[in-house]
């Protein structure tokens, strides 16, 4: 991986197909929103053609036959360069293992606002698809020029040409040399992918980033190494909303080693020519009291918050419910959840002749260059971000911060290039946060048993803190004059944030369900993966269960009977089916199973979840065994990814429902370290995993980052109780919590 | 071991001994119970009472069921594995009649009459009531039960005949009854009952002698178990900061004490179920140890916490860089894990300690959160430095952190600790 | 201050005050990414590497005190073109989400593999507690790890 820094001159002079698309108008969404964040300027075209229409914005053609694929989203590890690289091969007909992709970079791609909210394969992914039938279309209307016959007188190669009928070939590259492809695309390529048999798409292609990381090569930001590169770690109190009070700066001043000292009203960074100098003087910083800045925290209480001042809005409503004879009522909540990268937040700017470069893995690097804009006091223009993979975010984490850290630090050393590394415990105690919640479920079930009205609240902090302003940005309060903070807004449905989920897919001949929006927030809040729809899924699937229960009938069988979706019965069904749920062994005491589903948002991926436990009785504790999920996401690139997302995401929500809370008291956060903030070891996580995957060729790409987190957390509620007839609703299910249900 | 070992005259007259007490020893097999049941207050009752007793700690193997037995107790005569108590009929003390149960701990007798090695402190709880005792009793057999053969032990001889344990027992098993101290709290005296009892602190925290018995001269003056030493807990606690009932109750009750350290090694096992057990028992526990090292140095004035910087970095200038790159991170002020309340090395008892045996296994083994997930932790410096290296550090944490004598010989400690493996 | 490791069989002289933990030494003057920053704390075991063939915390290892010893970081195993036998199972299982943890995780499997060649399930799982990983690979870490150890894949089912 190479740092590239390419003018316009350079890229307009490539022998091949320019790369000259323009930028759009500023973001559209306040507050960093989820997927684009532009203004559609071609709403007629698929995914993210709408707001890029240009393809010479997605793809390049050398005269070589080198092929570049452009995208504005970036890789966190979820394993998208991949499926994109796969898509593209696929629709151009070329092989995978040649075409190079350009990830996220306000220098160089387009943009499509930030990674999140399971849209790339939706937004980019379909972009990219159509995108690339549109070039494979021009090309063969070149190629036909050229041999002089119809369009549909040869065939790709799979190899980067055309070959006619008569055998005459003719290569991509020769073709690009005459073709211009700064164009929109048409909205209705044809697709090889649903015509042809497929040659790329649908397998598992291995993933192009692994190699590297299981081999020592250069992959992480954190890896950068720039000539005359600096080191710097920013000076902060414990937690946000906090501050040092008179940290010794003159004595770190005269360290050896140390270049610099960066300050801005409050904001104060150490610059030195060793990690390890830094890293000292930091500790010697720290020495300083801290006193906290911002209103006392509830203590004890992570759900006190939500009593606040709500925007309340009704977002689903069907009258009716005649016919009830058994209510049920039930609240379930959870507390406040930590993205607890295991790689603290990093970033490396570098300020040089009145520009500034930012190398970071935030998930928008056009959001994030707008507000760091507005920081630096800088146009826009002026700063340049590009994303470099960071270890997993699983949302909104440090990253935007530490990058705002390290361009304050850079201004402090023009020409030298400074790397900004969190430390454990700055990541911890800084970084936003996914919010408590609680979610209030009733419902009324008729004599046959069946659903006869449910209703649901949901209490929520924001889940979009993203910034796109200075204010969203820690450093953002801290310099001289201070910006104003953003104001948390509620994201809307379909997609929501607080209510992502909150709406049952389930069929109910009446409803109704309320959304509360509590803006102001004891603790900093915004995205972590999934959004509103964890605590969502959760408590409706653990209310399906309970419902089951009093109308006596199987669990899978009950939620067979209200699910009209056929997509969505044939996840349950093949989930049931896999896990061998009619013939489960049933509860002694001790060991059950449990099971849960859930649409992420109504809208993206479908995903079952069964999973059997066993309760040791003496302590509570609970040990997963079989896991076995079942997924549809629509048109599958690569199954194995999908795989490893949908694991990934089961383990990931085990460990936040059985052992994470962020603590506090009234001062600050003291989950500080891995100590204090424990999750799921080698120890803990399941026995076995195994992911059924539905695959929908020739379907929209949906989305599956974040399909089985609910599904995840609720099937191990359901295994618990099935187990032992402890029902705990309240987040995390720990073994204290079990034991306390269970009794002597 | 003593010479008087090696005398032959010993081991006959050992053996007319051994015959003569197994006749009376009470060893009848005892018939099995009848169909019992057994009041829901029993049962919460002896919950609590194996919560301080700490069965668990003792009974469960890693990763094994709750009282299922298999856990592996290092003795100086080799290994013993520890018995089935659920009730399970065949493995476990399915057969066992209330009286049977008492018998067992009272008297160190299986309900056959075989003798029980004196691994379970039945020294200790021959002090318990009758009443607790069947609580106990009550607790155990509402357990859910689970075939589990007994692991075989690994004894040396002569320790690996049962019989032999009767001429241990007429050398040192004389116990008598608990007698509270008139004029003393009740908390007090509840607190005694609980540790000479129940608690079986001197279990680990009594010196023992070349049998493995304890020395009933010198009680809580100090033990070694499983490579461990347990301090003292009475006038000759070496701890540099005084412990009040607080800080007692703190240290057993939460897993750490900010005033003195964490609990490491075969304690973290016993702060898991005290965290848990009712906290008046806690409350009164802390009580009597805390009255018991009043009379310590520390407690007197006559110690004080030290962190002597430069004189350590004089002294031991190999150990003292070693701690700045391995130890400073959390140890250190400015360090996070300082800022956030974990006690400071200058507070914690171990430097003191008359020797290196818990600095040493703690560098090496690290220690875990007690009482749950969070907690204070440390990781295991085995892999990463060597012996050599851990001895510095332990010579430098002596030196800076106590105003005592350095230890001697660290290198050997550090090799024995090795070889003896993690916490308890 | 001028030391010399044994870093992957070969020496090198570096310069770092001797206290410095050796992670900083090894990503910045020798350039080698394997070994990661995850917490300086000992916690977490993303900067683990092999000492003497044992798992060793990186970032708590002052340089000077791994003079002498010898060093083995993921870079010393094998390269893409020819991965070592644990680093082709990682490869065969995928197992990785954004990666992070692997170099690590590698090497701590490594250490257990080198002294153990067929351990069971509860001996890879109890091996591998110290080190974390956030993504939710852990099924794939242990895939890779029987794999390479000539053991069934899947996990025996109870």
């Amino acid at each position: 991986m190479s740092v590239e820094a390419p003018s316009r001159r350079q890229a307009l002079a490539g022998g091949g197909l320019v790369v000259a698309f323009c930028l759009a108008g500023p973001a559209f969404a306040q507050g960093g929103g989820e997927g684009g964040g532009q203004k559609p300027v071609a709403p007629g075209l698929p995914g993210s053609l709408k707001t890029t229409p240009w393809l010479d914005a997605w793809i390049r053609v050398d005269a070589d036959g080198r092929i570049t694929v452009f995208t504005g989203k970036a890789e966190l590890g979820q394993g998208i360069k991949t499926a994109l690289i796969q898509i593209a091969a696929e629709e151009l007909d070329v092989p995978p293992q040649g075409l190079r992709l350009v990830t996220a970079d306000t220098g160089r791609t387009p943009n499509e606002g930030v990674t999140a909210g399971s849209h790339s394969m939706q937004d980019s992914g379909t972009a990219i698809l159509n995108a690339a039938a549109n070039v494979r279309m021009l090309l063969a209307q070149a190629a036909a020029a050229r041999l002089g016959s119809g369009p549909d007188a040869f065939d790709t190669t799979g190899d980067g040409a055309f070959r006619s009928h008569d055998g005459r070939t003719v290569r991509y590259g020769e073709l690009a040399a005459g073709l211009s492809l700064h164009v929109a695309a048409q909205p209705n390529a044809p697709l090889r992918s649903r015509a042809a048999p497929r040659r790329t798409m649908g397998r598992d292609f291995p993933r192009v980033d692994i190699p590297a990381k299981l081999t020592g090569g250069e992959a992480y930001v954190q890896d950068l190494r720039l000539p005359g590169m600096l080191h710097a770690r920013v000076v902060r109190g414990p937690s946000f909303g906090t501050e040092l009070t008179a940290p010794d700066f003159a004595a770190v001043q005269a360290t050896p080693g140390v270049v610099a000292v960066a300050r801005n009203g409050r904001f104060a960074a150490v610059i030195a020519e060793r990690e390890w100098t830094a890293v000292q003087a930091l500790q010697r910083l720290q020495q300083a009291p801290w006193r906290r800045t911002a209103p006392p925290l509830p203590e004890g209480r992570p759900q006190a918050g939500l009593g606040g001042a709500s925007q309340d809005q009704v977002i689903f409503d069907k009258p009716g419910g005649a016919g009830g004879v058994r209510t049920v009522k039930a609240r379930y909540s959870r507390p406040w959840l930590m993205h607890a990268a295991v790689g603290p937040s990093c970033a490396v700017a570098l300020f040089q002749a009145g520009q500034m470069t930012v190398w970071t893995h935030t998930q928008g690097v056009y959001p994030l260059r707008g507000a760091l804009a507005q920081l630096l006091r800088m146009a826009p223009e002026k700063v340049r971000c590009i994303h470099v993979e960071g270890s997993g975010c699983y949302g909104h984490n440090g990253a935007d911060d530490v990058a705002a850290d390290a361009a304050l630090a850079a201004l402090a050393v023009p020409g030298r290039p400074v790397r900004m590394q969190w430390m454990r415990e700055q990541e911890m105690g800084w970084e936003p946060l996914g919010c408590a919640q609680v979610g209030e479920a009733q419902a009324s079930l008729d004599a046959s048993g069946r659903i006869a009205e449910f209703r649901y609240e949901v209490w929520s902090h924001s889940h979009n803190g993203r910034p796109t302003t200075a204010g969203g940005l820690v450093a953002g309060a801290e310099v001289e004059p201070a910006f104003p903070p953003q104001t948390p807004r509620p994201i809307p449905m379909p997609e929501g944030g607080g209510d992502r989920n909150a709406i049952p897919i389930y069929a109910v001949p009446a409803g109704r369900v309320v959304s509360h929006f509590v803006r102001d927030a004891p603790l900093r809040a915004s995205a972590l993966r999934s959004l509103g729809a964890h605590l969502n899924s959760f408590a409706i699937e653990c209310f399906m269960d309970e419902l089951a229960r009093v109308a006596k009938a199987d669990p899978v069988a009950f939620r067979l009977a209200h699910l009209e979706d056929p997509r969505a019965r044939d996840v349950v069904s093949r989930c049931a089916e896999a896990f061998g749920w009619a013939g489960r062994r049933p509860s002694d005491g001790r060991r059950g199973s449990g099971f849960a589903f859930a649409r992420y948002k109504n809208l993206a991926s479908y995903c079952a979840v069964a999973l059997e436990v066993e309760v040791e009785h003496e302590t509570g504790a609970v040990q997963v065994g079989r896991v076995v999920a079942a997924v549809d996401a629509g048109d599958v690139v690569n199954p194995n990814g999908l795989q490893n997302q949908i694991e990934g995401g089961i383990v990931q929500a085990l460990s936040w429902s059985t052992v994470e809370e962020v603590g506090f008291d009234q001062a600050h956060r003291t989950s500080f370290d891995w100590s204090a903030y424990p999750i799921a070891r080698f120890k803990d996580v399941p026995r076995s995993v195994t992911v059924q995957v539905v695959d929908r060729p020739g379907a929209p790409f949906l989305g599956a980052g974040e399909a089985s987190q609910g599904p995840a957390s609720a099937a191990l509620a359901n295994a618990v109780a099935d187990a032992c007839g402890a029902r705990i609703r309240d987040l995390p299910i720990s073994p204290d919590k079990v034991k306390a249900a269970i009794g002597v | 071991m003593s010479p008087a070992w090696n005398t032959p005259v010993l081991p006959a007259a050992a053996a007319a001994l051994a015959l003569a007490l197994a006749a009376c020893a009470g060893g009848a097999r005892l018939p099995p119970p009848p169909p019992q049941t057994f009041s829901a207050a029993e049962i919460e009752k002896g919950a609590e009472l194996a919560k301080l007793a700490d069965c668990q700690g003792c009974h469960t193997a890693d990763g094994g069921q709750a009282f299922a037995g298999g856990r592996p107790l290092n003795s100086p005569f080799g290994t013993i594995y520890t018995r089935n108590i659920t009730p399970d009929p065949r493995t476990g003390l399915g057969r066992y009649s209330r009286e049977a149960f008492i018998r067992a701990l009272r008297r160190g007798v299986r309900f056959d009459g075989a003798e029980l090695y004196p691994a379970m402190p039945y020294d200790h709880f021959a002090y318990a009531d009758d009443e607790d005792l069947g609580a106990l009793y009550a607790y155990l057999m509402t357990r859910r039960p689970k075939d589990q053969p007994p692991t075989p032990n690994k004894l040396i001889p002569p320790a690996n005949i049962r019989g032999a344990v009767a001429i241990w027992k007429a050398l040192f098993f004389h116990p008598g009854r608990f007698q509270p101290t008139p004029g003393r709290s009740a908390a007090f005296n509840r607190g005694a009952y609980l540790v000479q009892s129940l608690g079986h602190c001197g279990a680990c925290h009594t010196p023992h002698n070349f049998l493995d018995a304890e020395e009933t001269s010198k009680p809580l003056q100090g033990g070694v178990q499983e490579g461990w030493y347990a301090p003292p807990l009475n006038a000759l606690s070496p701890a540099s900061v005084p412990w009040t009932p607080e800080h007692v109750y703190s240290f057993l009750r939460t897993g750490f004490d900010r005033d003195h350290s964490a609990a490491a090694g075969p304690m973290g096992s016993v702060v898991r179920e005290l965290a848990r057990a009712p906290e008046a028992d806690v409350r009164a526990l802390s009580v009597y140890l805390a009255t018991l090292m009043q009379p310590s140095p520390a407690a007197k004035g006559a110690a004080r916490p030290a962190d002597h910087v430069a004189q350590a970095a004089a002294a031991q200038p190999a150990g003292a860089r070693l701690y700045a790159g391995a130890c400073a991170a959390c140890h250190d002020a400015g360090a996070a894990m300082m800022r956030e309340g974990r006690p400071p090395l200058q507070f914690a008892t171990p430097p003191q300690e008359d020797r290196p045996t818990d600095v040493v296994q703690v560098i090496l083994h690290g220690l875990q959160p007690a009482t749950g997930p969070r907690g204070p932790y440390m990781p295991a410096f085995a892999g990463t430095l060597s012996d050599a290296q851990v001895a510095d550090v332990a010579a430098y944490v002596r030196a800076r952190y106590s105003d005592r004598p350095p230890w001697k010989d660290l290198a050997s400690a550090v090799a024995k600790a090795r070889r003896q493996g993690g916490e308890g | 201050m001028s030391l010399v490791l044994t870093v992957n069989g070969r020496q090198h002289t570096v310069d770092a005050s001797p206290e410095t933990p050796l992670l900083y030494v090894l990503r910045n003057d020798l350039q080698l990414n394997g070994a990661k920053f995850g917490c300086g704390l000992g916690q977490c075991g993303a900067c683990t590497v092999q000492v003497d063939g044992k798992a060793a915390y990186s970032c708590l290892l002052p340089v000077a005190a791994a003079q002498g010893r010898a060093i083995r970081t993921v870079e010393g195993l094998g390269a893409p073109e020819a991965p070592s036998p644990l680093q082709k199972a990682f490869m065969d299982e995928q197992a990785a989400q954004c990666g992070y943890c692997i170099g690590g995780m590698i090497m701590r499997a490594q250490a257990l593999l080198d002294a153990n060649p067929r351990p069971s399930e509860a001996q890879i799982r109890a091996h591998m507690q110290p080190n974390l990983c956030r993504c939710g690979t852990h099924m794939r870490i242990l895939r890779a790890i029987r794999r390479a150890a000539g053991l069934p894949v899947e996990a025996a089912s109870a």
